[in-house]
């Protein structure tokens, strides 16, 4: 496929690696924020092509896994409800909220739908006109101007049986909250390059600079992640902090702008909670007041949730970089991809269900 | 979920005044929506996520990404694959 297998090429990234290598001369920690790439660096391998020393820190961006469980719980007391469709991507399905999952809730008789798009979810209100259609509306900035677009697209069609539960978490901000962590091991930062297709990296400067940190803009493909350690490698070992572009065929300094305008419109700042890690200032979207109509927490009364934690699991280190997942006792014991404990057991992007399916089952498999 | 490939526009058509596309990837063919790229044409890449396109893909920047890495020794051949693709799908 074009724009594919000329950047999976074994023998390259062989020879990327070997690059790397000779530049480097002391041990580094890189956190990739994105869980895709997590899931790419695991299934191709990248972690055990790196010279010894240069260690990949598996960061929080996996939607799947952040979703506060507060949101997975209202998602299955809504998804409950007599007369709700509730539309949600297939990988939320099995996430464990306190008790079930929406896959749970589903074969209990609730009428859950798998779609690709939300785009599929207005159809469905469409063709459902006595049906309320909520759509469980999660994702970082690459695919909120989706969800955007779909409930701006409510609107304008006056579609009154459509909402959201939106739980949309943003990427800076959790940047700077793991650089500002007590004993955070970060010292430079892939940053994640579907996100900087929509959002640009104009923003990124200044934190690169406060924190002294480089960050450079990566794509998904093993060689992308290669060239991205690569440069990110070259900054520590010449002292440097600075902001690179190493996906320079997708992503541009100033982002979509189209995709921009529309979520500005529809969503506002918010102070978020992510799952394991906690509240983040301002590290949220929900939808703006223009669109509270359409907000499913203002329209069905999910107020009085109590959550409940599985006390083993610790996928809140795994998220923040302080272990990897085979460091936790229930890795692949208690907690497997088919009976997860943790959202990062769920999710093909989170570390937890990466490491297991990978077989890195412990310290000498890196 | 943030796992997306480029798909290669094969047609442009209107939806209720929503701009929307026939993209392939790699023989799947989906509808993606459009309105995010509005100047994108039939035969551009784009990256696509939960079904909208969300980003062109340059060309001559992905060949230039190719050239760096040969500058580093590393891949000639690589050019040369892309430029026999490219050849492949302008003559189809
Ligand atoms: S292995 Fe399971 S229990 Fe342990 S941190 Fe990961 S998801 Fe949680």
């Amino acid at each position: 496929m074009k724009y594919l297998s000329e950047f999976r090429d074994g023998r390259r990234a062989r020879m990327l690696a070997a690059e790397i290598g000779r530049i480097v001369t002391r041990p580094w920690s890189i956190m990739e924020v994105c869980g895709g790439q997590t899931h790419s660096i695991i299934r191709n391998g990248i972690d055990q092509l790196l010279p010894n020393g240069v260690e990949m820190i598996h960061g929080p961006g996996c939607p799947v896994c952040v979703t506060p469980l507060e949101v997975i719980d209202k998602a299955l007391a809504i998804a409950a409800l007599r007369n709700v469709i509730f539309c949600s991507f297939g990988d939320m399905l099995r996430v464990p909220g306190s008790r079930d999952d929406l896959f749970k809730v589903k074969g209990a008789g609730a009428d859950v739908r798998v779609v690709y798009s939300p785009l599929d979810a207005l159809k469905i209100a469409r063709d459902n006109p006595a049906r309320e259609v909520v759509f469980l509306a999660i994702g970082f900035e690459t695919t909120a101007p989706a969800n955007a677009m779909a409930v701006k697209l409510a609107k304008q069609q006056s579609l009154e049986n459509f909402s959201m539960l939106v739980s949309h978490v943003l990427v800076p901000p959790a940047i700077e909250a793991i650089m500002n962590a007590p004993g955070n091991r970060v010292q430079a930062f892939l940053a994640a390059g579907h996100v900087c297709c929509v959002t640009g990296y104009a923003s990124y400067p200044s934190i690169a600079s406060r924190y002294r940190v480089p960050i450079v803009v990566t794509g998904f493909e093993p060689l992308d992640i290669l060239e991205g350690i690569r440069r990110v490698v070259r900054q520590l070992e010449l002292g440097e902090a600075r902001v690179e572009n190493a996906y320079e065929r997708v992503v541009t300094e100033a982002g979509n702008v189209a995709a921009q305008k529309v979520l500005r419109e529809v969503f506002a700042e918010t102070d978020r909670t992510w799952r394991g890690i906690g509240t983040i200032p301002r590290s949220g979207w929900r939808l703006s007041d223009a669109y509270l109509d359409f907000d499913a927490e203002h329209r069905f009364d999910v107020a009085d949730i109590t959550t409940h934690e599985s006390p083993l699991c610790r996928s809140g280190d795994v998220l923040k970089g302080a272990i990897k997942p085979h460091d936790c006792a229930a890795f692949g014991k208690e907690c497997t991809p088919r009976s997860p404990l943790g959202a990062t057991m769920v999710s093909s992007e989170g570390a937890c269900a990466a490491y297991f399916n990978y077989g890195r089952f412990s310290r000498s498999e890196r | 979920m943030c796992l997306a490939v480029p798909g290669r526009v094969e047609r442009i058509y209107d939806a209720d005044g929503t701009p929307m596309g026939k993209l392939n990837f790699g023989g799947v063919v989906k509808d993606v929506c459009l309105a995010y790229l509005p100047d994108i044409g039939v035969g551009d890449y784009a990256i696509v996520h939960v079904g909208f396109a969300i980003s062109q893909i340059d060309e001559r920047s992905a060949l230039e990404t190719l050239r760096t890495f040969a500058e580093l020794g590393i891949l000639q051949e690589g050019l040369d694959e892309l430029r026999e693709k490219q050849d492949e799908s302008a003559e189809s």
